[in-house]
């Protein structure tokens, strides 16, 4: 055997609520040299954490593995008892969770818990484990090498668990390390550095990995082999390179795809009447106690000015905790401002929604992230996207139903999806449902909350297609938050970057090259991109990191 | 301990101040709501008029209810019961051995259930889907599924009836040697064990199950913990808060058991007294028993609350 | 490329299992026997007609005797009207405002649901078995009392259960989208809140049932529930204890009815008909 790692025709199923039983990895192959990191790229759903897991001898409750060879170091994974595996687990391979906030123990220390792996297989010495762990640390850029280990889980930030958990793998010096999806739940700015401290500690080691992950442009940065999945079945193999410039199959095409910069409209009317549609003022808003200025103690949005014209869409971008969708749930009355006013199509707004009229709510609607939460799992379809129709247009049973037939019709859904219920919808179904109730009202301006990131990337792709046609044909404003720089470039005519809370800079996107605040220059610059040389390439200011790379 | 938990901790006993507070006024305003005049029931049907209205006058009868409420307060506050309508003896020394045997049965079943329970109702949800779990677990819904008396009469029936090694009443009083004490507390402590043992072996392993199926469990199993690790290490220590209050929550089952088995083996506790004293319209006596089983009650889920609050790392 | 793996039936897009159905007949022969008892009683409950006391099972005394001679077959028939009648009274109140209480706090929130919290938990912090002890007491033991005073003990729990599951509810996002659409506090609860709780509710509605035939029945084991010449289940282990010690029928019978009634609602509540979710699209 020449490769470290060779699975063979894997097979794994699934028992589902109801108690039937589906296939979900049809007959995987994979090989994986020594020192080599090979990833596994696709959709939710694909079946890549289910084979990634399975290089363990491990499938999560529920699925069972039925067929096929998974050779792992010379040792067939699939055919070893539990005891067995434990005794590989650890030690010839290790694992990095998605969420690293949620698989640290939290009511342990985190020197104890990336250690623990040492215990376990009694490898070495607690003493040595923990000189080694410091090391490890230091490898790994954390800060403070020496005194992290003695805090709680809850006690760092998400980055920095990240980084711990690789910590946790290294330790035992595993032949293998299997990362899942290890930077998703991260900002931009910090996947950079966790991205990095990865690549050179695996690099320093000699160590092969497994990389799972939806994104292409971050895979690029950090894989010599890729391997794409859809549907539990292998869609094509290649050297990153390839992949990336000679792709066959026509999935990885779309996925590609996805990354080109789209053609974007012109406005007919761009410049000729724009009326401004919503204009805010210094709103200023937060949680906590109110002061005796009337000002909350914390400040999340911070005498924030914004102007969205007639016709036209704003984009807010900016990473977790920069007050983006607070913002938006300020301008929608749903947290109402301590600080400035808002006027709306002329006139200004109250404060807070259930003192607006029913015309200025129907007017202005807001589509959140999650349409698992935005829909309400109990109604089918059409009780949902007719309820607005009923409430502010007062149509009778009959138009109702008609109307909910155009709707669907808009957000090209089949009219038949009318009964069912949101849990029998695929995530951007769910979405276009999401939409179409937010239509069924009628409004002006549509506030976007982050509403592809919860979608593949395919599939987003598709969503703000539908959303700018629906722009055309209904004279809609948009104001899109969103953390994902392309998605917002894609779609807005104005793009606002926000930090803490206050509005850093405002740019047009023909002019995203060129940013002038310094925050601007730093978050756009931390977008990862296709090409594989980038991240090594990738320069930045220390300056700048340490003022504003707040985690 | 940071300024964080002891805030907690003094939310908390706040909210059992303002807690024990309305359980004493519903206590006290229910009982006065008890049939008939107290007056003319103590001084029985001969009675005159006069007499009647003397008494009520002497008792503070026609006061309004929030005055003998707090009136009956602060008594309490200075140890005095109150002197029982029955006998005219101080609630105080009817309620004081009858207390201490109580305590004692409460105290030997909680010894004696608390371990037992906890021991099965991890080993349970460490052995999920095996037969030892479906018997443990068919068997405490059993358990819960009847009333008190019912265990109590089936364990009548297996150890005085069938078998006929045990009594079927206690008497205190008749103990004179270790076999002799065993023989009286066995039966009533078997049944109680059995209540409330049931209740906290379900949420036990509910607890356990729960803690296990958590991303960090199956991280310890990634590292090649072995099964008994990723209990006793991962999952315990999180599952403690919910074990504890599942411990408080059962432990409280106790009261109601309590009545039933002291009714039933005949046992010199203060459940039976307050039994009788409803039986008798004893209005003193009903209101210091039941303000001492919600005191206890109330005493236990506090402390349950504070040590799930302290359990708890993020706050510590 | 689909199979089915567990043993369960289905029909109508629910998978239903043995345990369930059984359960279920078992609840069901009750609730029949509660609504037809007058008419299908062999003996009146009062009359005595046996020569013996605590008679062993036979022919025409198909349940034995009780310790007066009188049917006990007769008497354990009547016993479930009390029983289930009382209960699934007291229970329906118990559910129906706790449940509306429950929702109308999550939805509204503020000093209404901090006042009416703080109340109801005082209120469930009084062991259920006292509270019924001093207020039936109190107020006697009619029929509507006890259902009444077993309703008002069960209010807390079923307040506490519902609330909980609404604040839950009330933290997602088509809350906040139907809030700012500009709808009623009684669309809320009514539409967008109860169709998402209903299941867990049913649930908690047949667990409090149980508690609240156990609580029925030990209040009148202790001759504190039904007062003769009625009697429900517990009263008549009660009345019959004497017959304990040469285990009597007419003690094991009624335990045994109590018995198979609420472990029945417990194993149904367990093994409830599961929706099959995943059919194809």
């Amino acid at each position: 055997m020449t490769n470290l790692v060779e699975v063979r025709n894997l097979r794994i199923e699934a028992t589902t609520d109801a108690g039937r039983i589906v296939e979900i990895i049809k007959g995987v192959s994979l090989d994986i040299a020594n020192g080599e990191i090979v990833a596994l790229i696709g959709e939710s759903g694909s079946g890549k954490t289910t084979v990634a897991l399975s290089l363990m001898g491990y499938a999560r409750p529920g699925c069972r593995i039925t067929g096929g060879e998974i050779n792992v170091n010379g040792k067939n994974m699939a055919a070893l008892s539990e005891k067995q595996r434990a005794r590989l687990r650890g030690t010839d391979i290790a694992y990095v969770p998605q969420s690293a906030a949620a698989s640290f123990n939290p009511s342990s220390t985190i020197m104890e818990q990336v250690i623990e792996v040492t215990r376990i297989h009694g490898l070495m010495p607690p003493e040595q484990a923990r000189k080694r762990a410091v090391e490890l640390f230091r490898a790994l850029s954390l800060p403070d090498p020496e005194g992290i280990g003695a805090r709680y889980p809850h006690q760092v930030s998400g980055g920095q668990l990240q980084r711990l958990s690789a910590a946790m793998a290294l330790i035992g010096d595993p032949k293998l390390v299997i990362f899942d999806e290890p930077t998703t739940a991260l900002d931009v700015t910090t996947q950079i550095d966790v991205l990095k401290a990865f690549k050179s500690v695996m690099r320093a080691g000699g160590i092969a990995g497994v990389y799972v992950s939806h994104d292409l442009a971050v895979v690029a940065q950090i894989a010599d082999h890729i391997v794409v999945l859809k549907g539990g079945q292998v869609q094509e193999t290649g050297t990153t390179a390839q992949i990336l410039s000679a792709a066959q199959h026509p999935y990885t095409r779309e996925l590609l795809a996805a990354f080109e910069p789209k053609p974007r409209q012109a406005h007919a009317d761009a410049d000729a009447g724009a009326k401004p549609l919503l204009r805010i003022d210094n709103v200023t808003a937060g949680y906590g106690a109110v002061r005796d200025n009337g000002l909350p103690l914390i400040r999340a949005v911070d005498s924030v000015s914004l102007v969205v014209e007639k016709g036209r869409n704003l984009g807010i971008i900016g990473e977790s905790g920069c007050g983006k969708s607070t913002l938006a749930r300020v301008i929608a009355g749903i947290h109402p401002a301590a600080a400035g006013d808002i006027i709306f199509d002329g006139k200004e707004l109250q404060r807070a929604a259930g003192k607006r009229s029913q015309d200025q709510l129907r007017e202005m609607q807001i589509v959140f992230q999650y349409a698992d939460t935005a829909l309400n799992p109990a109604k089918p379809v059409e009780d949902i996207v007719s309820r607005p129709l009923a409430f502010y247009h007062g149509l009778d049973r009959q138009a109702r139903s008609k109307r909910v037939d155009e709707l669907l019709d808009m957000v090209r859904l089949p009219r038949t999806l009318r009964y069912r219920r949101p849990s029998e919808l695929s995530g951007g179904q769910k979405q276009r449902v999401n939409f179409a109730r937010a239509l069924a009202a009628g409004p002006k301006l549509i506030i976007c909350d982050e509403i592809t990131s919860a979608l593949d990337t395919v599939v987003a792709a598709a969503v703000i297609e539908l959303l700018k046609e629906l722009q055309r044909e209904l004279g809609l404003s948009y104001i899109f938050i969103s953390h994902d720089l392309s998605v917002v470039e894609a779609i807005c005519d104005e793009i606002m970057v926000m930090y803490n809370g206050e509005r850093v800079e405002q740019i047009t996107p023909d002019r995203l090259k060129a940013p002038t605040h310094p925050y601007s220059k730093l978050l756009f610059s931390s977008v990862p991109k296709l090409d594989p040389t980038w991240l090594d390439g990738l320069v930045r200011d220390p300056e700048l990191v340490s003022q504003y790379g707040h985690r | 301990m940071t300024s964080g938990v002891l805030n907690l901790v003094l939310k908390r006993l706040a909210i059992a101040v303002v807690t024990l507070m309305i359980v004493l006024f519903a206590v006290f305003f229910a009982t006065s709501m008890l049939p008939g005049d107290t007056a003319s029931i103590l001084l029985g049907q001969a009675a005159t008029p006069e007499a009647v209205a003397g008494l009520r006058e002497a008792m503070h009868l026609n006061d309004p209810a929030i005055l003998r409420f707090l009136r009956w307060l602060f008594g309490l506050l200075h140890g005095d019961l109150g002197t029982s309508y029955a006998n005219e003896m101080p609630v105080a020394a009817l309620i004081g051995g009858r207390f201490v045997n109580t305590m004692e049965l409460a105290g030997i079943t909680t010894l004696l259930s608390v371990p037992l329970a906890l021991t099965l109702g991890i080993t349970a949800a460490m052995l999920r889907g095996s037969l030892y779990d479906r018997t443990v677990t068919v068997l405490s819904i059993g358990v819960i599924s009847v009333p008190e008396f019912m265990v109590a009469t089936l364990a009548v029936l297996l150890f005085a009836v069938y078998l006929k090694w045990l009594p079927a009443l206690s008497s205190v009083n008749e103990a004179h040697t270790l076999t002799d004490l065993v023989r009286i507390y066995a039966m009533p402590v078997i049944t109680l064990t059995f209540v409330i043992s049931a209740q906290m072996i379900r949420m036990t392993r509910a607890a356990v199950i729960e803690t296990l199926s958590t991303p960090y469990v199956e991280m310890a199993l990634l590292k090649g913990a072995s099964r008994s690790r990723m209990v006793l290490k991962h999952a315990l220590p999180n599952a403690l808060g919910p074990i504890v209050n599942a411990v408080a929550l059962s432990l409280s089952y106790l009261v109601g058991g309590v009545i039933i088995v002291e009714t039933i083996f005949n046992y010199p506790g203060i459940a039976k007294l307050m039994v009788d004293a409803v039986a008798t319209r004893d209005l003193p006596l009903i209101q210091s028993c039941a303000m001492i089983f919600c005191l206890g009650y109330l005493l236990l889920i506090t402390v349950a609350d504070i040590i799930a609050i302290m359990s708890n790392p993020r706050i510590r | 490329m689909t199979r089915v793996a567990a043993s369960g039936r289905s029909f109508l897009g629910h998978s239903y299992n043995l345990v369930g159905i059984v359960a279920s007949l078992v609840i069901l022969v009750w609730m029949l026997i509660a609504i037809f008892a007058p008419t299908i009683i062999p003996h009146s409950i009062g009359d005595i007609v046996d020569d013996d006391y605590f008679g062993p099972m036979r022919q025409g005394l198909w349940l034995g005797s009780d310790y007066l001679g009188r049917d006990m077959l007769s008497r354990v028939l009547m016993g479930a009207r009390y029983t289930v009648g009382i209960s699934l009274a007291a229970v329906a109140i118990a559910c129906f405002s706790g449940v509306m209480l429950g929702m109308t706090a999550a939805v509204i929130g503020g000093w209404v649901d901090t006042c009416l919290s703080r109340f109801l938990d005082a209120m469930n912090s009084i062991p259920s078995k006292l509270f019924g002890l001093v207020v039936v007491a109190a107020v006697g033991s009619s029929i509507p009392a006890l259902i009444l005073t077993l309703a008002v003990i069960y209010i807390p729990g079923a307040y506490r259960f519902a609330r909980a599951l609404a604040v839950n509810i009330n933290t997602m996002d088509f809350m906040t989208v139907a809030r700012v659409r500009g709808e009623s506090t009684a669309y809320l609860i009514g539409s967008e809140i109860l169709p998402n709780i209903i299941r867990p509710v049913l649930a908690d509605f047949g667990l409090r049932f149980v508690f609240i035939v156990l609580l029925l029945s030990g209040l009148s084991f202790l001759g504190l529930g039904l007062q003769p010449p009625l009697a429900d289940w517990g009263a008549l282990v009660r009345e019959n204890i004497g017959g304990l010690p040469f285990a009597a029928p007419a003690v094991i019978i009624p335990s045994l009815a109590i018995a198979s009634l609420t472990i029945s609602v417990n194993l149904l509540i367990d093994n409830l008909p599961q929706k099959i979710r995943d059919r194809d699209a």
